[in-house]
């Protein structure tokens, strides 16, 4: 399992993922910056993504859309804010209008990225989340809803149960 | 709307999320413009952000928890626990009802579920991103793959 941990913190709005990759640093950068790459991890299988703008540099700017099974295209985009060649990337990412121009009513989200290679030869990657409101979490999540929904009550009975030896 | 018995209390009925995609969807609609203020936005994690009254909310789903009940319940005093119990108020988390001579708090399903549901949401897209990136990883790269079978 690549994933190694994901600490989420309601309070402060962040949420911070890790994974491990059996591959090197570069072979993981090339997942950011090749954009037939990474179009076939951004968006869920049945939304899968197309950037048809890519520029991986500070202050570059990068477009996509995803094709939904009814042939829905919800659009968005990523304003490149920071870059160091293969180890991070910093950018804000939002929703866009159907001509692909960012809407700035809908609410953005900034990523951190971070690689490290290990000296045995796996890389490391922190994905720093940071959502400037409620508004912007529920904007996320509500474009996974189709893949990741999992029980509700099940949320509340992990959360609930997670403090119950506290009590 | 599908509508299910709560496991601590059968008699409760809470929305079922397992109803169609369209019920959810339409669900998912009205939560956010419940909680689209921003103020009230700060309060709900706010709220959430403190171990004792994320204990409160689980102690009063029931509903038949009075301040005083859930005072005793923690080595704080009674002003400290009506306190949290009035950041959860002002938070949507819980809502408190006279009953007699007491004050009964219970615990509003629906919010707790909202908040803590989004995180969930949130870090499943991340699951499978991830999931994702690792399979493209373990593919050759198109055009190379003839390359990288050469000695």
């Amino acid at each position: 399992m690549p994933v190694k941990s994901i600490d989420k913190d309601p309070a402060n709005l962040t949420m911070v993922v890790t994974a491990e990759f059996d591959a090197p640093v570069e072979s993981v950068w090339q997942m950011w910056e090749n954009p037939r790459q990474l179009e076939r991890w951004w968006g869920p299988p049945t939304y899968p993504a197309t950037f048809v703008e890519h520029d991986l540099s500070p202050g570059g700017h990068m477009s996509y859309y995803m094709t939904g099974p009814d042939g829905d295209r919800p659009r968005g985009w990523w304003r490149v804010i920071e870059v160091d060649a293969p180890k991070l990337l910093v950018f804000d990412d939002g929703f866009a209008d159907e001509d692909g121009t960012p809407n700035p009513e809908m609410p953005t989200t900034t990523t951190r990225v971070t690689l490290h290679e290990r000296e045995t030869g796996q890389t490391v990657m922190k994905i720093e989340t940071t959502f400037p409101s409620l508004e912007a979490m529920e904007e996320m999540a509500a474009m996974g809803m189709e893949e990741g929904l999992r029980s509700a009550v099940d949320q509340i009975d992990n959360l609930l149960s997670g403090v119950r030896s506290s009590g | 709307m599908t509508w299910v018995p709560l496991a601590s209390d059968p008699d409760e009925l809470v929305p079922c999320p397992l109803a169609t995609g369209r019920e959810l969807e339409l669900m998912y609609n009205h939560m956010v413009v419940d909680l689209l203020d921003e103020r009230r936005t700060d309060e709900l994690f706010h709220a959430l952000a403190d171990a004792t009254r994320r204990d409160i909310l689980k102690r009063a789903i029931d509903g038949d928890h009075s301040v005083s009940a859930l005072a005793n319940a923690y080595p704080m005093s009674f002003a400290a626990v009506q306190k949290h119990v009035a950041v959860l108020e002002r938070a949507g988390l819980v809502t408190k009802r006279r009953s007699g001579r007491r004050q009964l708090v219970k615990t509003d399903i629906e919010t707790v579920r909202t908040a803590s549901g989004l995180l969930d949401e949130i870090e499943e897209i991340w699951r499978q991103r991830i999931d994702q990136l690792d399979e493209t990883l373990a593919e050759p790269v198109e055009g190379e793959s003839d390359a990288r079978q050469e000695h």
